[in-house]
């Protein structure tokens, strides 16, 4: 399943900094806990901004911040938890002051760019101390120095610049903390971008174990850098990562997916020969298992058939010349045309029809459905005839069918099978009406006109004498019965 | 300059359009551009200095611009420009910066996100959310998503109150709130009232159903995209394919296009006979009111004339493949899936199908199947076995595929009557005996779609007859059997103006619905405009259904979708065997 019952309560619990959260479990938050500290010290820097809302007015991005007015109507869900209800749509007042401080123009906020570097780094040590943050004069640096930290935003900033499509640096988080800290942020922000561009310096940076290991409790940054891989095609490291993760069944159908790529018949079947022994589910194991026994075959029936087209000795492929390989069809295909090809092969070749059906264990009908649309396709109605016929325990011979006779006849006309062929299976329908409404389709006059006269239904069989083509047959044999004593019509 | 452009996902959007739109464009004349192409795998072949590709961000794409490369090794020097659309992604440039090309080649964003098919219809044209969003668990369109809204919102907002289910729609939501507060707030009055947002997965029986709305159908069939529809020679009768837009100016399409297929024909026989009616008139008529007749009259007529001629050849292209496809068996078959009932029936069915390997629509039906009911693991197996038998092993992938998206619902096997109606099963398979196992199967079955269903009551009454040319409810829709489960919630929660009351449905729908108010203010008509956003595409079964329910209730729907899906396309984005 998509979404894991864990994966998403450790998603949303996540959102706690959006505010606009259903589903706060506030002492679960569990995504956050390393960076909780480093975190909690940021949270406190934008109270600090509020208080100084008078002099970040003068912010270059200039964004009037505050200003939608929210209500919130709680949804009958996150009822229970009324007492977070303001929580629910974002305060504006939380997330302003840190777009505010973006401002690279008024003194104040120079120095609360500068500080906020230094300090993020420091307050990870002490963050009972927010005084040292900003008045602490070990903490400032020479202006000239300045500019290099310019650019020192922090996780959470670089995240919202990030989003917004600026320039950043993620050079400076080098700690594994401060790494986990940038990813959760994006992956907070909900942004797949943001997540990707995360993962791919982590991916550059951190050894893989590490990256793994810290990822398998990070679901949704897992499943962006397992898409990233993919689309990059970068399948070493994609079937590491699965490896690591325990993800076996993943890791045998991502192999075998290879095959797709590789045209050469022989070479592919040799390497699904050795996907047999990856770790498929028993159920997949078996599919593969006939997959490759299909090709293998295949390639044989292909190399002899081509030859045997090409030497023109084979009336068969004189008459209906081959459409196409058969190299790489699906199961049923290839029955199928070995059932048109090969039908009365004796079963010890591989392309004997019923040979196929026992290696790959067909059903009876689904076998019994391709002869039948095979054989009535080169019109050998005597090899149709035979499908049906059943002898039981007496000896006698009679018509049995996995199929309803309805759809037989249905299957027959498809490959034009001629009156005389079809009314032999509509005779065979059980219900009396079907079998008139299909006789009447397909002009089987003599059924119409017995199950008429079983019927015993006279008013039926004159409107169907109206019908048909005067001084035909048909006809005669209709007044022949109407004029039946014998007969006691119903009507 | 030349100009390349190629969207990578199959097919959406139609390149010759984007090409017949910029040659009519004055722009492009005016800029010196030598020719369009299609971006492929392979170098251009052009004299030109400056090539500028317009690609979607996918890493795929940005390898094939990889031929600049080749030009440098070939000593010529060529200006590249790449413009993203419709937004950069940092994984692109990192592909451009890893193959040393990066400065070499600028880029750009074009952030074109809203395409308008219609007077009521939105389509931000991503298919390609839907694979990557619920397949791959990719949440790089979110922010786009939130874009589209805050572009709207900022348009004709400010939205007075917000609604949504599904956790795509809760991360839209929250990307819009943000992008709303950074952005700038001018005061206006609102044009849209409400919003309602909900992901494709909250939903999936809908879009897998075979439409027989008529725009629905027509898609099912022909394929719209962008708004536009090829016409093979079997519908226009003539040796030439036509294209055509399909949208409210087409008066006769208008018309049908809600109509449930039954009460097409009727409908376009009568038009048909005014028509006729029309052009009679001018037996009798002295020279002036002729005159007037051909000046004022005539023009009309004939377009009209020609519209109706196209439309009733649709039709009967459709009634043609219908009928072929054995599409009533199907659709009863589709209904008592719905239904619960017969499920044994419908299995054989599928059976068949697959082992007659009837094209595309087993594909489909397999998955439609698996989806809304949830199946006992026996059948499951053995319906994919033959499915892989008929469509090729490895479709393996694909089956894997569907269950990461979460369309394959096996039953657990634990429930005692499942392995009871499992072994009624096999012993008889007869008719009267099988009705036996359908009331075992449809006690064992308890997924979610059954339960939902219920509560909503998704699935009237079978007894009843249901009036099409007078349709009742949504049902209709889909031959009064079944009412849209993704536009009963969006009803439900305009009726309730929230989710009170609807805890069990929420449950059983795996929750993230929210609702919430965020100005107040709102007055007037632009309550009653509801803008419905899909996520992940919606159907024109959908959209026709909103606009049924927007009469009958005095809304007015405007439907925003990443794209318009339907079953082939749906399933088509899950196959697993492509490379």
């Amino acid at each position: 399943m998509m979404k894991s019952k864990a994966d998403e309560e450790d998603y949303w619990n996540s959102s706690k900094f959006k505010a606009f959260t259903f589903d706060d479990e506030d002492d679960e938050f569990s995504r956050l806990k390393e960076s909780k500290r480093a975190v909690n010290s940021i949270r406190y820097l934008v109270e600090e901004d509020d208080d100084e809302e008078e002099v970040e007015k003068v912010s270059w991005s200039g964004e009037p911040v505050g200003s939608i007015s929210w209500s919130v109507s709680e949804t009958a869900a996150s009822n229970q938890k009324a007492d977070r209800e303001p929580a629910f749509p974002k305060v504006s007042a939380d997330s302003g002051p840190m777009s505010r401080s973006h401002s690279g123009y008024s003194l104040s906020s120079l120095f609360k760019g500068k500080t906020k570097g230094g300090n993020f780094q420091s307050l990870a040590d002490s963050p009972s101390d927010p005084s040292v943050r900003l008045y602490a004069p070990e903490l400032r640096k020479p202006k000239s120095e300045y500019k290099d930290y310019v650019s020192d935003w922090s996780p959470e900033e670089t995240v919202q610049r990030m989003q917004q499509g600026k320039v950043v640096s993620l050079e400076k988080f080098r700690s594994l903390q401060d790494k986990l800290l940038l990813l959760d942020y994006a992956v907070n922000a909900h942004d797949g971008n943001v997540i990707t561009a995360v993962l791919i310096y982590l991916k550059r940076t951190l050894s893989k174990e590490v990256l793994f290991r810290e990822l398998e409790s990070r679901q949704t940054a897992l499943r962006h850098l397992i898409h990233y891989l993919t689309e990059t095609r970068d399948q070493r490291l994609l079937l590491e990562l699965l490896r690591a993760l325990g993800r076996m069944e993943d890791v045998a159908l991502l192999q075998y997916k290879e095959h797709l790529s590789i045209a050469d018949e022989n070479r592919r079947r040799d390497f699904l020969k050795n996907c047999l022994s990856l770790p498929f589910s028993p159920e997949d194991s078996a599919h593969v298992q006939d997959h490759y026994t299909l090709l293998e075959r295949q390639v044989i029936i292909e190399t002899t058939d081509r030859q045997a087209e090409r030497g023109g000795k084979v009336e068969v492929f004189q008459k209906f010349p081959r459409k196409a390989s058969i190299l790489n069809m699906p199961m049923i295909t290839t029955l199928y045309y070995c059932c048109f090809y090969h039908y009365t092969e004796s079963e010890g070749t591989f392309s004997c029809p019923l040979n196929i059906r026992q290696t790959f264990k067909i059903s009876e009908k689904q076998y019994f459905v391709t002869a039948l649309a095979a054989r009535a396709k080169l019109k050998a109605w005597s090899d149709v005839d035979a499908l049906f016929t059943s002898r039981n325990w007496l000896g006698f011979t009679r018509k049995k069918s996995p199929l309803s006779f309805q759809r037989v006849v249905d299957i027959l006309q498809k490959n034009s099978a001629p009156t005389q062929v079809l009314q032999n299976y509509v005779a065979l329908v059980d219900d009396a009406e079907l079998r008139i409404s299909l006789a009447q389709k397909h002009k089987c006059h003599d059924i119409v006109i017995n199950t008429y006269r079983d019927l015993k239904d006279r008013q039926q069989l004159l409107g169907y004498q109206v019908k048909l083509k005067r001084g035909s047959a048909e006809e005669r044999k209709i007044d022949e019965l109407l004029n039946n004593p014998q007969i006691r019509w119903k009507n | 300059m030349a100009h390349s452009a190629r969207t990578d996902c199959p097919e959406l959007p139609d390149f010759s359009l984007l090409k017949r739109l910029a040659q009519r464009s004055a722009h492009l004349p005016q800029h010196e551009v030598d020719k369009l192409y299609k971006v492929e795998h392979k170098p251009v072949v052009s004299t030109s200095d400056q090539l500028c590709f317009l690609i979607r961000p996918r890493i795929q794409t940005v390898k094939w611009i990889y031929v600049a490369n080749a030009d440098k090794a070939a000593g010529r020097f060529r200006r590249y420009k790449i413009i993203f659309t419709p937004r950069k992604f940092y994984a692109c440039e990192a592909m451009l910066e890893e193959q040393g090309i990066f400065g070499e080649v600028t880029t750009d964003e074009w952030s074109f996100c809203l395409l308008p098919l219609d007077d009521d219809v939105i389509s931000m044209e991503l298919p390609e959310f839907f694979r990557d969003n619920f397949l791959a668990g990719d949440q790089r369109w979110v922010r786009t998503a939130g874009s589209a809204l805050h572009l709207l919102h900022s348009l004709y907002g400010p939205f007075s109150k917000l609604y949504g289910i599904g956790r795509c729609s809760k991360m839209a939501y929250e990307s819009w709130r943000e992008q709303v507060e950074e952005g700038e707030q001018t005061a206006r009055r609102a044009e849209i009232g409400k919003v309602f947002l909900i992901d494709r997965d909250v939903d999936f029986v809908t879009p897998l159903c075979s439409q027989v709305v008529y725009e629905g159908l027509v898609d099912d069939i022909f394929r719209i995209k962008c708004g536009c529809v090829e016409f093979g020679p079997d519908v226009t009768s003539s040796d030439k394919s036509l294209k055509v837009m399909l949208n409210s100016q087409d008066k006769v399409f208008n018309e049908i296009r809600n109509e449930h297929f039954s009460n097409v024909f009727g409908f376009l026989s009568q038009k048909a006979r005014n028509l006729q009616g029309a052009y009679d008139k001018r037996r009798g008529m002295d020279i002036k009111q002729m005159k007037a007749f051909v000046s004022e009259e005539l023009k009309g007529l004939k377009q009209e004339h020609r519209l109706l001629s196209m439309h009733i050849g649709a039709s009967e292209s459709i009634m043609k493949k219908k009928t072929k496809q054995d599409f009533q068996e199907l659709l009863k078959t589709e209904h008592s899936l719905l239904e619960g009932f017969e499920i044994r029936e419908s299995i054989s069915f599928l059976e068949e199908h697959i082992s007659r390997q009837v094209s595309r629509l087993s594909g489909r039906i397999n998955n439609r199947l698996l989806s809304p009911t949830g199946l006992l693991p026996k059948d499951y197996r053995s319906l994919k076995a033959q499915y892989l038998q008929s469509y090729g092993a490895d479709h393996l992938l694909t089956f894997s595929n569907l269950r990461q998206a979460g369309l394959l619902a096996e039953q657990p096997a634990g429930e005692a009557l499942s392995a009871m109606e499992s072994k009624v099963g096999k012993l008889v398979n007869d008719k009267t005996a099988g009705k036996l196992t359908d009331a075992f199967s449809s006690l064992a079955r308890k997924s979610n779609f059954r339960a939902l269903s219920r509560k909503l009551n998704l699935v009237p009454k079978s007894d009843e007859e249901y009036d099409l040319r007078v349709p009742r409810d949504m049902a209709y829709i889909f031959s009064g059997a079944y009412v849209l489960l993704s536009c009963k919630l969006v009803e439900q929660v305009l009726e309730r103006d929230g989710w009170t009351g609807m805890d069990e449905v929420t449950r059983l729908l795996n929750g993230h619905e929210f609702a919430v108010t965020a100005d107040a203010r709102t007055q007037g008509d632009a309550r009653r405009v509801v803008l419905v956003m899909f996520l992940g595409g919606c159907t024109f079964s959908e959209i026709s259904a909103l606009r049924f329910l927007g009469r009958e209730k005095g809304y007015k729907f405007i439907v925003v979708t990443t794209a318009i899906t339907n079953s082939s396309r749906l399933i088509e984005s899950l196959l697993g065997n492509q490379i």
